[in-house]
């Protein structure tokens, strides 16, 4: 028997999802292959890594997940633009201070910030809520007024407050977080219920990021699932691009904050794991990592 | 692509109808089901020819092959994988972690990393994590270096050994010296191939075979195989991460979705020469585990870089469908005594690990009691029946924390307070606290809580 090398192609197309507007739009997704299986196949756009920042002066980061913006972390504004010369693709706000647990700043005012950012910096915007269903619903749909038109990837929309964030999203011209708590079935019926809300082309999932060690590999395996559904067997429910936010889960760890070294490896190796089981977008805290990954990601590692 | 007991049953005697019942079945048929299933040797049936018994026992094998390194106790077992996804079925055999010495390193740096090899262990999840193996390398070239070093560390490792040298002879000299070992020799290639072939018997090494490329490793496997050296690893020579996985990959699928029996062998991988560069090393190696690697070489290890190692390792080879739990008792964290505070969970693995993180973190010592609930999560738990009022109660009083702490109050997860009531009437002696709906909360909320306390 002579060898024949097992190349497979596959007819599942993952959706094109731009993000941002104008020259600094950003495209994911469009992919037929499975994650880095470059030798099968091009892909219309690699996956981008994005770094983290938030509104509240990285309050709880680990000192060394927040040295390198040490002199900015107070001006989101400036926080944002030292993420992109860092080399990020994309910036990702967590409006942590929206938290009624904790802050509770108005939705009005997360919305102004949002918008002097996206109107500010030079890269598309990914903005997350802090989390609260509710409280996420208010701001979210804020934000969406305030920057309508300028195409934010925002969320979670999760299964309890999906109808009014995906209802400002589409009225604003913006793309949609769906996440779900690592469980497939929920995911993709949380897709189907946002199918009927939006285009496919607006929609991205979020699975959950667990950290290493604190569940990683049910997020991989999830991943990977989600991918071969959509890829291997053309799930149209579930072609969305996957948005990977594990730098907070990471730097969280005990293990991470306990040594630097341990904790950069924490994290990217969390962020190699995510990318293998077919994440289009990380999002990381540390800038070293943005750059390992990169090189990974452009065939340089 | 294992073969089904309807194909046997045809190349048993007389086409399957001789139906004698000496291998002690009542017919060929089945015989051949017994076969096709793994539950009976070829042997028990006299009548089978040679030819018909060698071709039965190569489709009868498994289709990636499993490799034993090294003897005794510490021997390491890889290969026998039967999935390219961990969601289809469980992977088996975790990836053996190596530490490369070079016999151009100085004294104190092979001590070192033997040291290292030796003493770094990590307790997790109830298991003790290491690395597995020590590679000798002859880099300096001098045959009698390598020798030197060889012997030198076989009386203070008792770990599988792997030996590279591109000097064959100094490779094989090497092996002599540790054939009762059965040590991984590197690389085996066209070059080498009828040398080591002469030199080598079976069972006393296995051999890695290095190709440019997939292609080129198969007429090395089959005449290897043909030599009766079967306990072999591939290396596809491909020393970048996206190569890597994508020869990882075909090397996989052709064992599995092919059949295709000259790869159906395990794989070594090398992040030690694919950079400098530490950290990328150590990434590179976290990208073998999940793609299908059997054998990494390391340069080196510490304890930052292997411990996320062997938790990835760990958790890449857990069976996906089984939800970890953690054992039903007591944990003590930050070191509590009798007025420290009592918590409760359920067993869910990751659970457990975000509580006790999250109270290790609060810095305020404290009794986490874990309750057996189907290794589920606090809420899915409840939702089961396994977290609740009814249940808890006999476990708080059979678990022995009544006799570790000189106070009555117990707090249990935000996400169940409507447990409360019931629970407050089973354990009417007990002060029962609603905590925190979120683990990450635990760090502010113990601190007050223990504070309010002190009045
Ligand atoms: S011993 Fe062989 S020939 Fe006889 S019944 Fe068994 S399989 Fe058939």
């Amino acid at each position: 028997m002579d060898y024949k090398a097992p190349l497979e192609t596959y007819t599942g197309k993952i959706k094109e999802v731009v993000i941002g507007r104008g020259p600094k739009a950003i495209k994911i997704g469009g992919e037929s292959i499975l994650p880095l299986h470059y030798f099968e196949g091009a892909a219309a756009r690699r996956p981008v890594v994005a770094l983290e920042i938030d509104d509240s002066g990285a309050a709880g980061w680990t000192e060394w997940a927040v040295e390198p913006y040490q002199d900015v972390v107070s001006d989101p504004l400036k926080w944002a633009g030292k993420c992109l010369e860092l080399g990020a693709d994309l910036v990702c706000l967590h409006l942590e201070s929206t938290d009624p647990q904790g802050a509770n700043r108005p939705a009005a005012e997360a919305a102004a910030l949002v918008r002097r950012l996206v109107k500010e910096i030079d890269a598309p915007l990914i903005v997350y809520g802090c989390g609260d269903d509710k409280k996420d619903v208010e701001v979210l749909v804020a934000v969406a007024e305030a920057c309508r038109g300028e195409n934010l990837l925002l969320g979670p929309a999760v299964k309890e407050n999906y109808t009014d964030i995906a209802r400002a999203v589409a009225e604003n011209g913006h793309c949609i977080i769906a996440q779900t708590p690592i469980d497939i079935n929920l995911e993709k019926e949380l897709n189907v219920k946002l199918l009927k809300q939006l285009p496919p082309e607006r929609i991205v999932i979020d699975p959950l990021s667990s950290a290493l060690g604190y569940g990683m590999e049910y997020s991989f395996t999830i991943m990977e699932r989600t991918r071969q559904v959509g890829v291997v067997y053309g799930d149209m429910a579930m072609q969305m691009p996957i948005i990977a936010d594990l730098g907070r889960e990471c730097w969280k760890t005990n293990q991470a904050r306990a040594d630097r070294e341990q904790g950069m490896l924490w994290e990217s190796i969390t962020a190699m794991n995510l990318l293998l089981a077919g994440a289009d977008i990380l999002v990381l805290r540390h800038p070293d990592n943005c750059r390992l990954l990169k090189e990974a990601i452009e065939g340089k590692l | 692509m294992a073969i089904k007991g309807t194909d046997i049953v045809k190349r048993l005697p007389e086409g399957g109808k001789k139906n004698c019942k000496e291998c002690g079945l009542p017919t060929c048929f089945a015989f051949a089901m017994k076969l096709a299933s793994g539950g009976s040797a070829i042997e028990k049936c006299p009548y089978i020819s040679p030819e018909v018994r060698s071709g039965l026992e190569d489709a009868l094998a498994p289709p990636i092959r499993p490799v034993t390194i090294g003897t005794g106790a510490n021997a390491l077992v890889v290969g026998d994988e039967t999935v390219l996804y961990r969601h289809e079925k469980t992977f088996v055999h975790q990836p053996g972690i190596a530490v490369l010495i070079a016999d151009d390193e100085s004294v104190e740096a092979v001590e070192g990393k033997i040291r290292k090899l030796k003493e770094l262990k990590f307790g997790w999840v109830g298991q003790t994590l290491r690395a597995d193996l020590l590679a000798l390398q002859n880099k300096s070239g001098d045959p009698a270096k390598f020798t030197a070093i060889v012997n030198k560390v076989l009386p203070e490792v008792d770990c599988p050994l792997m030996l590279i040298s591109q000097d064959t002879d100094a490779l094989l000299a090497a092996h002599a010296l540790c054939a009762g070992r059965k040590p991984l020799l590197y690389p085996v290639t066209a070059q080498n191939l009828e040398k080591v072939i002469s030199a080598v018997k079976a069972k006393a090494a296995v051999l890695a075979v290095k190709g440019a490329g997939v292609e080129s490793l198969v007429h090395l496997t089959k005449r290897l195989k043909e030599a009766g050296l079967e306990d072999i690893l591939l290396d596809p020579g491909s020393r970048d991460l996206q190569s890597a996985v994508r020869d990882q990959t075909l090397i996989r699928r052709a064992a599995l979705k092919q059949g295709f029996r000259a790869l159906g062998y395990p794989t070594i991988a090398f992040p030690c020469f694919m950079t400098s560069d530490r950290r990328r090393e150590t990434l590179l190696a976290s990208m073998f585990i999940p793609k299908y690697a059997a054998v990494i070489v390391l340069s080196d290890i510490d304890e930052h870089s292997l411990l996320p190692l062997l938790v990835q390792r760990l958790n890449t080879y857990t069976d996906p469908r089984i939800p970890m739990s953690m054992e039903e008792k007591i944990y003590p964290i930050n070191n509590p005594d009798a007025g420290s505070p009592v918590l409760i969970t359920a067993n869910w693995a990751l659970t457990y690990f975000i509580v006790a993180s999250e109270v290790e973190a609060s810095k305020v010592p404290a009794w986490l009691c874990v309750k057996e609930a189907g290794g589920l999560g606090v809420l899915t738990a409840w939702a089961a029946g396994k977290f609740s009022g009814d249940s808890i109660a006999p476990f708080i009083r059979k678990c022995g924390i009544e006799g570790m702490v000189n106070h009555r109050r117990l707090v249990i997860p935000g996400k169940v307070a409507r447990i409360r009531n019931e629970l407050a009437e089973a354990l009417p002696d007990w002060q029962i606290i609603v905590g925190p709906g979120d683990a990450n909360e635990i760090p502010a909320y113990l601190p007050a809580l223990v504070k309010s306390w002190k009045g």
